[in-house]
């Protein structure tokens, strides 16, 4: 852990996301406004002492938005990449552990959702179900977790010829204590490494879904369909469209050093 | 060669069949009856021209049953017809009795959306080239770091945000730039010339949109590559030889550095296949995108159900596409594949 932090980048990251996260954990301590009440005696007013942020068209204080907003943005990107990984190191010990017939259905399935433009799947299963926060979670983790399937069968099938994994088969070791005790904990820098990085990505697709409808439903709001709004009024309120923008910026910026610089900190291969 | 490119379409026909099930398992997850929504449509619409519907589409039947007509029809490329947009075929064009033309949904908006990503992916090599090789021979030092900075914000960047934000300002506070559609009005009584301008003045800012975090990942995975590159011995053995940096540079580091390059464009085309929905709905481009994305809303089946496969189907020719081109540009691949 010290390691890791003493990166730079992974440093930076990690300061950005800690703020976020402790502004969206306490954000209904420290909300000026409640985020979905309606005021048609302030609509959109620029940002000023009272709307740090402006407000929207319907009066109500983006400031106040923004905050509930990160809750939405942290809550997708975390649970729909714990689904992701958790699929992923499912099915990538089973495939690289057990290898055979198993393990060449697992990658065919991999290929098979790789090669459906994964926005478009997404998309048309939202089209099929409700929008909603829970079944966005649920359908980004399930359209996302091929990366990780083939990181952990690599690191399975690269571990598994290792001389300590080879001596403690030999010492007559279960299929559970070689793969929980040996296998898995040594491949778990790159695991977490990519679900650092999926977090970014997942943010990014969360806030693209509810910009274009098929996200996060209003009242409740998202980064993503602030922008929607934003949109709508951009001639005339550029704070609409400003703030929602940076945020999703910072975070997935966040993400992404985080992620990086712990591949280069755990990493020793990249460390030339 | 010819025994390579069989073994590799061979290899298409199972993940074909998966991304069928696949596609046929979502049209399933609806809830309700698919003839619901498209009667929704039209008030008038009776139970009996529904049991039509149903019959058409062979909702009377199992399951299984369904899925063999299915597969069968998407064999033959028939796609059917749009349930929202009159009946219009989805795919390609047909004929009726009065010999009256309907041209194909996809048929129209699929050339929109290759030329969009053809035009993205030379501005992406055009770009990111130069900038990932100045960010190798410069590494850690000023011009390197401002490039990685780039490259980060580049990915971070939400390309809905930065469309809204440059439609601001290059369409509405300084109108240098159309920021919706394909062509201005009058389209049609501009010359030759005049046309390609208009419409290639529309696509400045979607193929910027859809090309930039492309231009990011490319960027440093030619500067990673580089630096790999300059390692290897063989690249010492050049300068020991005497031959002059640029050729080292140029001639020996960054041909081998290139080759990856060719798999990863073949990856990237469900990316920029997919992300054009954003970029197409925003500048409303009738593309394959804003196609996909207005049959979502109105949960126009048809159309989802074949976009979804001649994506995918788009995909897999695009990887046989970059694996050919590895085995032409590598000679290592290539002799492997020849025996």
């Amino acid at each position: 852990m010290r390691r890791a932090l003493s990166n730079p980048m992974a440093l930076g990251g990690f300061v950005i996301i800690a703020i976020i996260m402790l502004l969206a954990v306490s954000a209904p301590l420290i909300v000026p406004f409640d985020p979905e009440a309606i005021d048609v005696k302030s609509i959109l007013l620029p940002p000023s002492s009272t709307h740090w942020m402006g407000t929207d068209g319907l009066g109500r204080d983006v400031f106040s938005r923004m905050l509930y907003g990160a809750r939405v943005s942290l809550m997708v990107g975390i649970v729909a990449v714990g689904i992701a990984t958790l699929i992923g190191i499912v099915l990538g010990s089973i495939s690289g552990y057990y290898r055979g017939w198993v393990d060449v259905f697992i990658m065919r399935l991999v290929d098979v959702m790789l090669s459906i433009p994964t926005f478009f799947l997404i998309l048309a299963v939202i089209a099929f179900l409700t929008p909603s926060i829970w079944n966005i979670m649920i359908v980004i983790g399930l359209t996302s977790w091929m990366g990780v399937t083939r990181l952990v069968r690599a690191e399975f099938l690269s571990l598994r010829n290792r001389e300590f994994v080879m001596a403690s088969e030999t010492l007559g070791a279960r299929d559970g204590r070689l793969i929980f005790r040996h296998l898995l904990p040594n491949s778990l820098t790159p695991i977490i490494v990519s679900s650092v990085l999926g977090v970014a990505s997942a943010v990014l697709v969360e806030s693209g879904l509810s910009f274009l409808g098929l996200g996060v439903q209003a009242p409740q709001s998202s980064w993503g369909n602030i922008l929607t709004d934003g949109k709508e009024y951009i001639e005339f309120a550029w704070w609409l469209s400003l703030f929602p923008g940076l945020a999703i910026l910072i975070t997935v910026l966040g993400y992404n050093l985080l992620g990086e610089g712990l591949r280069d900190a755990l990493d020793p291969r990249s460390s030339n | 060669m010819i025994r390579y490119l069989l073994n590799r379409i061979f290899w298409m026909v199972p993940l074909l069949i998966g991304i069928s099930l696949i596609s046929f398992f979502i049209m399933h997850l609806a809830p309700g009856d698919i003839t619901a929504s498209e009667a929704s449509f039209d008030p008038r619409a009776s139970e009996e021209s529904r049991q039509k519907l149903r019959e058409l589409y062979n909702l009377d039947k199992p399951v299984i049953v369904q899925y063999g007509l299915w597969l069968k029809r998407m064999a033959t490329l028939d796609f059917g017809t749009s349930f929202a947009s009159h009946q219009r075929p989805v795919f390609w064009q047909t004929t009726d009795e009065q010999g009256n033309v309907r041209k194909g949904m996809i048929q129209q908006a699929l050339p929109i959306t290759l030329l969009i990503n053809v035009l993205s992916l030379v501005l992406i090599i055009a770009v990111a080239l130069p900038l990932g090789v100045i960010s190798a021979l410069t590494r850690n030092r000023a011009p390197d770091r401002a490039i990685t900075l780039f490259v980060f914000i580049g990915f971070a960047i939400p390309g809905f945000w930065l469309a809204l934000m440059l439609m601001y300002w290059t369409g509405v506070v300084n109108n240098w730039l159309p920021i919706s559609g394909l062509h201005s009005i009058g389209y049609e009584n501009m010359g030759a010339i005049a046309q390609i301008f208009d419409t290639l003045k529309h696509l400045v800012l979607p193929v910027f949109i859809s090309g930039l975090s492309g231009l990011a990942g490319i960027s440093l995975f030619v500067r990673n590559g580089m630096l790999d590159v300059l390692h290897q011995d063989y690249i010492t053995t050049a300068r020991a030889k005497g031959l002059s940096e640029n050729t080292v540079v140029y001639g020996h580091a960054l041909r081998n550095a290139l080759l990856p390059l060719i798999t990863i464009f073949g990856l990237s085309i469900p990316g920029l296949i997919g992300g054009s929905v954003i970029a197409e709905s925003i500048f409303a481009i009738p593309g394959m995108g804003k196609l996909f994305y207005d049959a979502v809303l109105m949960r126009d089946f048809p159309v989802i159900m074949g976009i979804l496969t001649i994506g995918a189907a788009l995909t897999l020719i695009g990887n046989l596409l970059a694996d050919l081109a590895y085995a032409w540009a590598d000679p290592r691949v290539r002799r492997g594949v020849m025996q």
